[in-house]
């Protein structure tokens, strides 16, 4: 009987699995079949108005690199105050369980947030709006990583520092930092490839736009934005398109994903 | 140098909680008109910008057609943009004092905790498959791709889930269950498939802290992998399991994409599971840039209620559950 039990929960949960993945490989082979049915080289040489994809790529990447350099020095600082200055006291650890819920926030508050400061008062969608509702989302995350990665430099090495007489300063920047410096890397790219997939915040922040714009303060060319828009459209082609956009951007995020992994591997082992 | 560092790294560390009590602020500032309008009776009246008379025989002559109007539910949102123009137009007629809007969250909150609850109901057995799957039975070649690839698939964009969902998925539970392509059903599924993986990753997580000394010690007294996994390795790790299940929860409540493409967007209790019905992160979605005014108070009333039941479902699970010692 113990047995039976037993053969019947391990098929159970093999099973279990056999189905979670099925639907997750079903995902993406339709995702592959269908966005390379639609890949060419126009996708790359034209804007959307044209029937490509340029100008929303650039601009989704453009927004969210812009997001990741605000973000990194804001997110690496608070991460070192949390680590480095703040020592055991009840504000650290409130500050992390803050940045642990806005982690988890839905990220179309954050969007109706910046809706409320900056589209408002400006009266129109901008680059700026959507870089900052991405920043919101993504410093919690840096602050995050590097809060723990920082905890894993050995004490050791700060005493090192500081007996020789260096400052903290100097012993953060040019010991601690250094040691952390790949895994902090990871979360950074983490962090950009989370926020690079983001559509709720950016569709009435920066909008989406069909022309070329390096332009921050208009409305933005996004890609995902695009892709909702160009999805829910009758027509035949411009779906397609979507499936396109959808798997390049499905692609991007899993490079990133897999640097990232192999960036942290290649340090720790 | 020294100070001007340690200044900055204390102003970065105080922007967190400016940006989370701004957010906080201005979500309730904004949705003060609203919140002055309707009260709490807000979460629980079930009318979305009906036109209501003020004095009894006010006029009630163009107020249904928001309701009505969004009944073809295959295209599900680009119908629902054309509603949304209605709305900014009723707003300015509405300005004379013998009706007002009356707008009501009821069927996007009731929208959002049974999609969630769908969700949840599927995606926990077979997470907690993968998870068993991955840390207690199969072979550490096998267990080590699958662990990398589910750890990838929950780093995918939730609009492929979305996109995925309107295109196959709709139609194909519709073909087994009958009902429409986008429904509550449909919405919560695809939900439960986006969470899968989240909620897999976070619980094998929790499931190989556990200390081989105790798995082998319940071996060695001829326990079964059953026997083991239930008496030992779920105690053992429970509170990471249930903290992941919070958070996968939260993740589902507060997600948009996944939901916008396949739950119909149109403001009516889902009578079956099959028929479609609408959930507040979509209304947000759908509703933001065409309106004004009152109803764009509301928008944001909708959002600080999102807000705050996250914040409790995120908050439950931190502080329970997935303590830091």
């Amino acid at each position: 009987m113990r047995l039976i039990a037993n053969r019947l929960f391990l098929i159970f949960s093999t099973l279990a699995a056999l189905i979670g993945l099925f639907f997750l490989g079903w995902i993406l082979f339709t995702l592959c079949a269908k966005g390379l049915a639609g890949l060419s080289l126009q996708v790359f040489t034209h804007d959307l108005i044209e029937g490509g994809l340029r100008n929303v790529i650039v601009g989704q990447i453009i927004m969210s690199g812009v997001a990741t350099v605000i973000g990194i020095p804001v997110g690496i600082l608070a991460g070192v105050y949390l680590q480095e200055y703040g020592g055991d006291s009840k504000l650290t650890e409130f500050i992390r369980d803050l940045s642990d819920v806005m982690m988890s926030a839905p990220s179309i508050v954050v969007g109706t947030f910046v809706y409320a400061i900056v589209v408002i008062p400006t009266g129109h969608t901008s680059g700026w709006a959507g870089v900052l509702a991405l920043f919101i989302l993504m410093v919690p995350i840096i602050v995050r990583t590097t809060d723990d990665m920082l905890k894993l430099v050995p004490v050791e090495l700060r005493e090192a520092g500081i007996a020789i007489g260096a400052s903290k300063y100097h012993v953060t920047m040019n010991i601690v930092i250094r040691y952390a410096k790949a895994g902090i890397l990871t979360g950074i790219l983490l962090a950009f490839a989370r926020v690079v997939g983001e559509t709720a915040p950016l569709l009435y922040t920066s909008g989406s736009s069909e022309f070329w714009s390096t332009d921050l303060t208009g409305t933005f060319p996004s890609l995902t934005v695009s892709i909702y828009n160009l999805a829910t459209m009758p027509d035949e082609e411009m779906v397609q398109l979507g499936w396109t956009g959808a798997f390049l951007l499905t692609a991007m995020v899993l490079v990133i994903n897999l640097i990232g992994r192999y960036a942290s591997n290649d340090k720790r082992r | 140098m020294e100070l001007i560092f340690k200044k900055l790294s204390q102003l970065s560390a105080g922007l967190l909680f400016v940006i989370l009590a701004a957010t906080t602020l201005v979500l309730y500032w904004s949705a003060k008109p609203a919140i002055e309008a309707f009260g709490v009776g807000f979460l629980i009246e079930t009318r979305w910008g009906v036109e209501e008379p003020l004095v009894a025989a006010g006029g009630q002559l163009e107020s249904s057609d928001e309701l009505t109007g969004s009944d073809s539910t295959d295209g599900g949102d680009d119908d629902f943009i054309d509603d949304e123009d209605d709305f900014i137009m009723d707003d300015e007629d509405a300005s004379d004092d013998t009706t007002r809007e009356v707008y009501g969250a009821l069927v996007p909150i009731v929208g959002t905790i049974f999609s969630t609850l769908i969700a949840m109901l599927f995606s926990i057995p077979i997470a907690m498959g993968i998870a068993v799957f991955l840390a207690e039975i199969a072979s550490s070649s096998i267990a080590k791709p699958v662990g990398v690839a589910i750890e990838l698939l929950a780093s995918i964009p939730s609009i492929i889930y979305g996109m995925w969902g309107l295109f196959y998925f709709g139609p194909f539970i519709a073909s087994i269950f009958g009902g429409n392509t986008v429904s509550l059903l449909v919405a919560g599924l695809v939900l439960a498939i986006m969470v899968i993986p989240f909620m897999a990753a976070l619980s094998r997580d929790a499931i190989s802290t556990v200390p081989d000394m105790l798995k082998e010690s319940a071996y060695a007294m001829g326990a079964t992998k059953l026997e083991v996994i239930k008496d030992v390795v779920f105690p053992y790790a429970k509170a990471g399991i249930i903290g992941s299940i919070i958070l996968s929860f939260g993740r589902a409540m507060g997600e948009t994409m996944a939901v916008a493409f396949v739950i119909g967007g149109i403001y009516q209790f889902a009578g079956k599971v099959t028929d479609p019905t609408n959930s507040i992160p979509v209304v947000l979605a759908n509703s933001f840039a065409e309106s004004s005014g009152l109803s764009l108070s509301v928008l944001f009333y909708l959002a600080l209620v999102l807000f705050i039941l996250s914040f409790i479902v995120i908050g439950v699970a931190k502080f329970y559950f997935l303590r830091r010692k």
